[in-house]
């Protein structure tokens, strides 16, 4: 059999769950959509002592509108894509959710199981922090709220504690004539991105923006928060010259370390080529919202 | 440290199974070794291939990411279910049959298993989402454009035969 041995226990209820992650600490992991643990049992590359499926635990999982928008950790990416109501409130997620693997990892995959587990390539943490979504974490002790800009420490590295379990993400709605894009490339469909972007661009009434989030996937330890290297776009209505001065700032901001895909170099370009593409579509789209 | 057993029921196409099974046995290692429906394959056991894909409760996954004991109590179906008791092959099959969409077979059932959900839930899909729903299932010798035919094909005759 491909994994180490483990002890396995299904979860029963949030506190069950939670009194046995507190019990067993790193020993134990949460099992969730199990598309990145399982494969890394597989490989043996994770040894967990005890895997505690929370899989059965429906208050984890469901959308609830509003202005903020509340995502359970346990909602699957299948599930956020057949929501149009969450799709139309959070943009970036009906740009995004196509490129994260495909329809039968979907299936499985759950919002929480991926920004807990916190891949510097995936789509999700950057969508996050260019959200600037609130994570809820919970304990048996307590919970508490971690800013995503917080909450990615480096390179599969979470501030969730040996005892916590992330429950609900939280996604201000967007401003009023905000427009959203996410865009990447990878080398095939599926694929981590060699590079990913996601930014908002928010306009005043006379079309000029007023407020831009932009992060990046693919290109660092951690999503990348590059919005102060976009604050050029500020006062600006969508124009060559502020999209130029921006893309230019975010290929100086950014310090990608190169893979067996793609030189640093060739990173960097890239960041720079989505970003005067991302922007444009992101002003565009928030013309046509207002 | 004594193996960590469980007791789990699931049905597969429809019969019903009971069995013991070691917490670490992988979910298509289970039909595989322990049910002997080996038409299930497995090529990468990290969710890459897609030889694996199973319906669970009706929707696509990988087998080789979820452990036998997390199917308890669900309903799978594997590519042995497709074909009627009688031996008369579903479209899918049957359209892939006459396109040429096989040749080793390796992906073969990955492949039936995911475009059978996929044309259930899209009657009437555009080439462009044919593709898009293969994107997930390697095949190393057709060079795909036969499957697509085929899936066309398949759309197609569901289409004229329903009701
Ligand atoms: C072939 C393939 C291609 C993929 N391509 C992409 C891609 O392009 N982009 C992408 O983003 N991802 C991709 N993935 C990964 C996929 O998105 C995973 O679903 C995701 O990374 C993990 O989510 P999960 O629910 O499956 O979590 P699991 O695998 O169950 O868990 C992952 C980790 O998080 C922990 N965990 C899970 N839930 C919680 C929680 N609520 N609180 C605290 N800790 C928790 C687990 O203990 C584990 O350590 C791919 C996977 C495969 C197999
Ligand atoms: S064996 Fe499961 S995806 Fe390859
Ligand atoms: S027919 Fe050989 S891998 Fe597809």
């Amino acid at each position: 059999m491909k994994p180490a041995p483990f002890k396995y226990v299904a979860a029963s209820s949030l506190d069950h769950a939670l009194t046995l992650k507190a019990e067993h600490g790193d020993e134990a992991r949460f099992l969730a959509g199990g598309q990145s643990l399982i494969p890394a049992m597989n490989f043996r590359l994770a040894r967990p002592a005890v895997v505690i499926d929370i899989n059965g635990l429906d208050e984890l999982a469901g959308i609830a509108h509003g202005p903020t928008i509340r995502v359970g950790a346990l909602t699957r990416y299948c599930a956020l894509e057949r929501d149009s109501e969450f799709l139309d409130s959070c943009p970036l997620f009906a740009d995004a959710l196509p490129h994260i693997a495909h329809p039968q990892i979907r299936n499985r995959g759950t919002i929480g199981g991926n920004l807990s587990h916190a891949d510097p390539a995936s789509e999700l943490p950057a969508l996050a922090v260019a959200m600037e979504a609130q994570m809820r974490l919970k304990s048996a002790g307590g919970e508490r709220r971690l800013a995503a800009s917080e909450f990615f420490e480096g390179s599969l590295t979470t501030g969730l504690a040996a005892d916590e379990m992330l429950v609900e993400v939280e996604f201000p709605a967007l401003p009023p004539r905000s427009g959203a894009c996410f865009m990447e490339v990878s080398r095939r469909r599926g694929d981590f991105a060699i590079a990913g972007l996601a930014t908002i661009v928010t306009l005043d009434a006379e079309g000029r923006c007023t407020k831009v989030r932009l992060a990046l996937c693919g290109v660092g330890e951690t999503p990348v928060d590059a919005s102060e290297a976009a604050a050029p776009l500020v006062g600006h209505a969508c124009a060559d010259r502020p999209i130029e001065a921006a893309a230019a700032a975010i290929r100086a901001a950014i310090e990608p370390a190169g893979n067996v895909h793609a030189s640093a170099d060739y990173q960097r370009h890239l960041a720079g080529v989505l970003a005067q593409r991302a922007i444009r579509t992101a002003y565009q789209r928030a013309a046509n919202a207002a | 440290m004594q193996p960590d057993r469980h007791e789990i029921s699931v049905s597969v196409n429809g019969t019903a199974y009971r069995r013991n099974v070691e917490s670490r046995m992988l979910l298509s290692d289970f039909l595989r070794h322990e049910l002997l429906l080996a038409g299930t394959h497995v090529g990468c056991e990290q969710g890459v291939c897609g030889a694996c894909t199973i319906l669970l409760d009706g929707a696509p996954i990988r087998s080789c990411l979820m452990l036998a004991v997390q199917a308890n109590g669900h309903e799978l179906s594997t590519i042995e279910g497709l074909a009627s008791d009688s031996g008369e092959l579903s479209p899918v099959q049957k359209a892939m049959h006459e396109h040429h969409g096989l040749q080793c077979g390796y992906c073969t059932p990955g492949i039936l298993m995911t475009m059978t959900a996929f044309l259930k839930q899209n009657p009437s899909p555009s080439e462009e989402e044919v593709r898009e729903a293969l994107s997930g299932n390697l095949c190393r010798c057709t060079g795909y454009q036969h499957i697509v035919d085929a899936m066309m094909a398949a759309a197609q005759a569901m289409r004229a035969s329903a009701p």
